[in-house]
């Protein structure tokens, strides 16, 4: 007697458990042996943009009209780039790392050898990457309140905010992990989807300065999103179109997830 | 009926290509199966099947009697122990690190971990290794070591790929003490070789597949003896092809002669006439040996080197 089989779709909706935690718990383990060397990376960089451009530039630019307010440049950018740290530190961590464990060294292969199934693989992953982003963003959020950039209580609600951008872009990211072939790849994504994100999304200046047809394209941005949920929160202020914000993050997270996870799926069947 | 796996008309193609072909065969407890076949022969999409990896167009692949991949893979996967070709240990952790980070996919404790790192170490022969990382291992203790990993839910069965594929032969004998006590135990093996000597050595029982058939099935000695003359004559050197030709006076001393580059083989159950009339070419090399699993395993799969392996 032969049995036919209906091989189920890569589409087919998550089958998650909470076989993903010793996931995460290796990928911790392993970085907690260089957290050190991790942390002084993660906190240089956005520190010499901030001085560089805030302080910088910001002598020259003087005060940024930001929701029907002056303030000062370097709070205006501290607000915006690091939601730009936490998109960064998801996606190199979900593009790069994610691909030497999955492709170079295997170690998903081996994981499923073990009662894991893929789809808890990539959400471990996933939720690694979005962990690394926190981390990062605390660490910068730590020496911005050192410099004295923002002390307003608002600040403790970005945490969570900024939580959910590094989910946003670890899942974008890991749609990409799916179809990479090498690292070279990786470089596409970064300067024909985060490089221009970073110009649009109103980091550097405010979005106003854009022509009208491009603001409303940059409307739909996640970095965008992001933003606006943020930098209010910097100025001691209550984001305005939180739902709609927050909608749009979510949406493209369930979304990408999805996508991502289906192409991995696809990936490991071949 | 008491099979610990149990494989009915596994089919898989890819695209046009059909990799494995109505392929059955089953292990039972307490038994190491050796799966042998030339590269491309399926012997690698039928080890994904059964692991769940890959899934197949038609066929069943039935676990432990009643758990069926890879619908209930996780629950067959947490009484699977599995040594991939390709070693895949963490090589950021040390030996042991990797022993405990392996044991929490299973869902176990890290105190039950940890109480058998000790034992499986020694087990590996990787006790003084303790806290060194694969880098600074030999490809044989890291073999060693991914065996120790796979011990580490204490499984019924096996699943080797290739297990000494690359070690040198001091790395490939500890590692067929090692398989050779597990199956004292009462471990059950699924293993796939290139080595005849290998599949001999350790295999209670062997599947031959070839274009992803099954084309011989049974205990080594018992292969041999069913298709094979039990004396070889090899004849190499100056001369050897000249005396395999049809008109050949040697020729009536075989039951049948093959040809494989500079070298002809003389298969015969009498090598002593052979021998005698052999004299008569001194400048002839000649050796002189048992019918092995080499020879069969050539004689089914042909001797001709694949362009697509």
């Amino acid at each position: 007697m032969r049995k036919q089989h209906v091989i189920p779709s890569v589409w087919a909706p998550p089958q998650l458990s909470m076989r993903w935690w010793p996931v995460f718990l290796r990928n911790l383990l392993v970085w907690r042996k260089l957290a050190l060397p991790s942390l002084v990376g993660n906190i240089a960089e956005p520190l010499m943009w901030l001085v560089a451009f805030g302080y910088g530039l910001g002598a020259l630019v003087g005060e940024v009209t930001t929701g029907g307010q002056q303030v000062p440049y370097i709070l205006f950018l501290a607000s915006g780039s690091i939601c730009m740290s936490a998109m960064n530190a998801a996606s190199f961590e979900a593009l790069y790392s994610a691909f030497s464990r999955m492709h170079m060294q295997k170690t998903w292969d081996g994981i499923m050898n073990a009662p894991v199934r893929l789809d808890d693989v990539v959400m471990a992953e996933m939720l690694w990457a979005s962990f690394k982003a926190l981390f990062t963003v605390t660490a910068i959020l730590g020496v911005m309140l050192v410099l004295g950039i923002s002390h307003s209580w608002k600040l403790l609600l970005a945490w969570p905010v900024l939580w959910m951008v590094g989910v946003t872009f670890s899942c974008i990211a890991l749609i990409f992990n799916a179809m990479a072939k090498g690292y070279d790849f990786f470089t596409y994504y970064f300067t024909l989807f985060l490089t221009p994100m970073m110009f649009l999304s109103g980091i550097y200046f405010p979005r106003t300065q854009l022509p009208d047809w491009l603001q409303m394209i940059t409307d739909y941005l996640p970095l965008t999103a992001a933003i606006e949920l943020v930098r209010p929160l910097f100025l001691d202020q209550w984001p305005t179109h939180v739902a709609s914000n927050l909608c749009l993050l979510i949406g493209v997270t369930v979304v990408a997830f999805w996508v991502a996870l289906a192409l991995t799926r696809k990936r490991f069947r071949a | 009926m008491n099979y610990l796996l149990n494989v009915e008309n596994l089919v898989k193609s890819f695209g046009s290509n059909t990799v494995v072909d109505d392929l059955s065969f089953h292990i039972s407890p307490g038994e190491c199966l050796g799966v042998i076949g030339p590269n491309g022969a399926g012997k690698t999409t039928t080890l994904r099947m059964c692991l769940g990896l890959t899934a197949p167009d038609a066929g069943s692949i039935t676990y432990f009697e009643d758990l069926s991949m890879p619908d209930e893979a996780l629950a067959i996967k947490a009484r699977l122990g599995v040594v991939a070709q390709m070693d895949t240990l963490d090589p950021d952790f040390t030996a042991e690190e990797n022993l405990l980070v392996y044991g929490r996919y299973f869902g176990m404790k890290d105190r039950d971990i940890k109480s058998r790192i000790a034992t499986l170490l020694e087990f590996g022969a990787l006790t003084s290794k303790a806290k060194a990382k694969p880098g600074e291992l030999s490809g044989g203790m890291k073999r060693r070591l991914s065996l120790a990993r796979a011990l580490i839910n204490q499984p019924q069965m096996l699943m080797l790929d290739e297990p000494t594929t690359g070690l040198d032969p001091q790395a490939r004998h500890l590692m067929w003490e090692r398989l050779q006590m597990l199956m004292q135990e009462g471990k059950s093996i699924l293993l796939t070789t290139h080595f005849m000597d290998e599949a001999e050595r350790l295999c209670d029982r062997l599947l031959v597949i070839d274009h992803g058939k099954k084309i011989a099935e049974g205990k080594p000695r018992d292969l041999i003896a069913q298709h094979l003359e039990p004396d070889v004559v090899e004849l190499f050197g100056q001369g050897a092809l000249a005396l395999a030709t049809e008109d050949s006076p040697l020729r009536q001393h075989a039951a049948r002669v093959e040809i494989s580059g500079e070298t002809a083989f003389f298969y015969t159950a009498q090598a002593q006439p052979l021998l005698m009339a052999l004299q008569a070419w001194p400048h002839v090399r000649s050796l002189h040996r048992p019918a092995n699993l080499e020879d069969l395993f050539l004689k089914l799969t042909g001797r001709q080197i694949r362009e697509n392996a």
